[in-house]
């Protein structure tokens, strides 16, 4: 029956606007599952590793966080000396990548000559693309020996100086909380210079022109102007590169001894969380797998408290910006 | 042509330029000036006197290089690779253009105002204070005062003097403007170049700033480019007509909007390009 070609068309089109309704119905759905996964990821990996570690977690409870025993044997563990040599190491790579970042970046966008720009860009970018296993190599064999030439200067000097000193105090081995600092500061200084980098081409010229304008140094444009325009990004790189740190495992693993300690010297060896984890997975049984399991869960909660204190940060800062 | 008159009321000022028949001396001296961008010319051998304490207004259509030949007196250009200026510029007897004149008192002495407010994401009190503090050593009060004098001269004052540790990002586009104009000021400068200053505001801003350059020209030699011809017959005493990188011609405003001298003056002026 020849129908009429109006009302096909009206039905067509009234077919097509039902199935786009149930299409657009689909794909939202896919999108919110793409991104539920990443939360059911995150909360399983959260939970699992709590879990795995429940028997040091909640059988020794306050004893793992405030301890810095790690005894196998005795079935002692306290999680104190991972912790600090991980929170110690990764402070000691911010305070040297990045001010050295805030360099490279600002050489790159306001001072180096354009034909210079992309070039070293690229080259930073690359040393990104470095596995971590390359750099723990380079830190064993090449770095550690170096350092071991340096710490006496570096005792001999610094060492004297009242209070600081205790800093650099200790025998010479070249392997250390200082050497595995400086070696994750290499390996995170391309993430921050990089993210620094492309923050601060996006101050707007007009904006550099005006302060410019005004006889300022590039210094002081940069520190009072480009700074402040971009600085929720800037303290975004600077924790983008900090979480690289607290979480690098096998350059750490190389470079820093292995030793459960707390020194307040950083010529000393110290142990981070990861390494520890790295280490001593494989023979691992009973206890003192739960022990490591728990470690990893620890990772995550000082991660965790990290980002939180980013976050309270930039929303302290904009607070006094905006009265 | 006569046209071209019925564009212009003749401006306010006009009778008092007209009587100061006496050419001031020149403030800014440019001899053969050309300007690079990377390997395009923008500015072909230009030479003007602009005189001191009196407005110059530079027109032209877009990419003429006005506001190009703008840039290059307090050397804002110099802050991009690539860009590179010829010739001179006298400035009280010394070439500003000199790799050895120091940038910092070039942009002391010659303070610039942008074609969109600027303000500096600071409170209203800082961005007057952060200017001043480069170049000088002020005590509170004495900051205090060279703040509220800027405002002052800048016709911003009473807008602003209850809320000056406020955002200075909070003020309308015109308040910025004449906050920028108020930052060039408090450094006490010599020069102000005004780069478009009114493209981006209501006529009622913008009738407030040309006010403000009729006051401010008692202090200060003016440059302001302008592609709004009435802007440049109502506040300018001499106008600059540039065409492709040169400058075609250069004269008393009234002159210029009357009888040009040159065939393509007459013909932008009166609307028939541009």
């Amino acid at each position: 029956m020849p129908s009429n070609p109006a009302i096909a068309v009206i039905r067509n089109a009234d077919q097509r606007s039902r199935a786009d309704a149930r299409h657009d119905v689909w794909f939202r759905g896919l999108l919110k599952a793409c991104a539920l996964l990443v939360l059911v990821a995150l909360l399983g990996a959260a939970f699992s590793t709590l879990w795995g570690g429940r028997e040091v977690l909640f059988g020794q409870g306050l004893h793992f966080l405030t301890s810095d025993a790690w005894n196998p044997v005795s079935g002692d563990y306290g999680a104190l000396a991972p912790i600090f040599g991980t929170l110690v190491t990764s402070i000691i790579a911010l305070i040297l990548a990045v001010p050295l970042s805030f360099g490279i970046a600002l050489f790159l966008t306001e001072i180096a000559p354009t034909w210079l720009r992309g070039p070293v860009a690229t080259a930073i970018e690359l040393l990104a693309s470095i596995p971590s296993i390359i750099y723990g190599m380079w830190g064993l064999f090449v770095f550690v020996p170096f350092m071991a030439r340096v710490e006496p200067g570096l005792s001999a000097t610094l060492g004297r100086i009242p209070l600081l000193g205790k800093l650099f105090e200790g025998p010479p081995i070249g392997l250390g909380l200082l050497t595995a600092g400086i070696v994750l500061a290499v390996m995170i200084l391309p993430f921050v210079s990089s993210v620094m980098r492309e923050v601060f081409q996006t101050v707007p010229n007009r904006l550099k022109e005006s302060s410019y304008a005004l006889g300022s140094t590039t210094w002081e444009v940069v520190w009072d102007i480009v700074l402040p325009y971009t600085r929720s990004a800037v303290i975004g790189g600077i924790f983008l590169g900090l979480g690289r740190a607290l979480g690098e495992t096998m350059a750490v693993t190389f470079v820093l001894g292995n030793a459960y300690n707390i020194t307040s010297s950083l010529l000393m060896p110290g142990t981070s969380i990861s390494s520890s984890i790295a280490n001593e997975f494989n023979e691992a049984v009973g206890t003192h797998r739960s022990a490591l399991i728990a470690l990893g869960f620890l990772l995550f909660v000082v991660t965790f408290i990290v980002l939180l204190v980013s976050r309270l940060m930039l929303r302290q800062l904009a607070r006094r910006e905006g009265a | 042509m006569t046209e071209g008159t019925t564009l212009l009321n003749p401006p306010p000022a006009s009778a008092q330029t007209v009587a100061v028949t006496v050419a001031p001396p020149p403030k800014l001296t440019v001899r053969n000036l050309n300007f690079f961008y990377g390997d395009t010319q923008a500015l072909k051998d230009i030479g003007l006197d602009i005189p001191e304490k009196r407005v110059t207004a530079i027109i032209g259509p877009s990419g003429c290089g006005k506001s190009t030949l703008l840039r290059v007196f307090n050397r804002i250009y110099a802050i991009y690779p690539n860009q590179r200026a010829l010739g001179e510029a006298i400035l009280d007897g010394e070439n500003i253009l000199d790799a050895g004149y120091p940038v910092h008192k070039l942009r002391s002495k010659i303070g610039m105002v942008f074609q969109k407010p600027v303000p500096f994401p600071m409170t209203i009190f800082e961005n007057i204070a952060w200017g001043i503090r480069h170049h000088e050593k002020l005590s509170k009060s004495e900051m205090d005062g060279r703040v509220e004098q800027a405002l002052r001269r800048a016709a911003l004052w009473d807008e602003v003097k209850d809320k000056l540790k406020r955002s200075a990002l909070g003020l309308s586009g015109g308040q910025q403007q004449r906050l920028c104009i108020a930052r060039s000021v408090a450094l006490k400068p010599e020069v102000l170049l005004l780069d478009e200053p009114t493209s981006a505001l209501d006529p009622i801003a913008t009738g407030r700033i040309e006010q403000l350059i009729e006051e401010l020209k008692h202090d200060y030699t003016i440059v302001i480019v302008t592609h709004n011809m009435q802007q440049a017959a109502r506040v300018s005493d001499r106008t600059a007509f540039m065409y492709l990188g040169e400058l075609v011609e250069f004269d008393e405003t009234e002159i210029i909007f009357t009888k040009p001298a040159k065939r393509q003056t007459e013909d932008y002026i009166s609307g028939r390009f541009g």
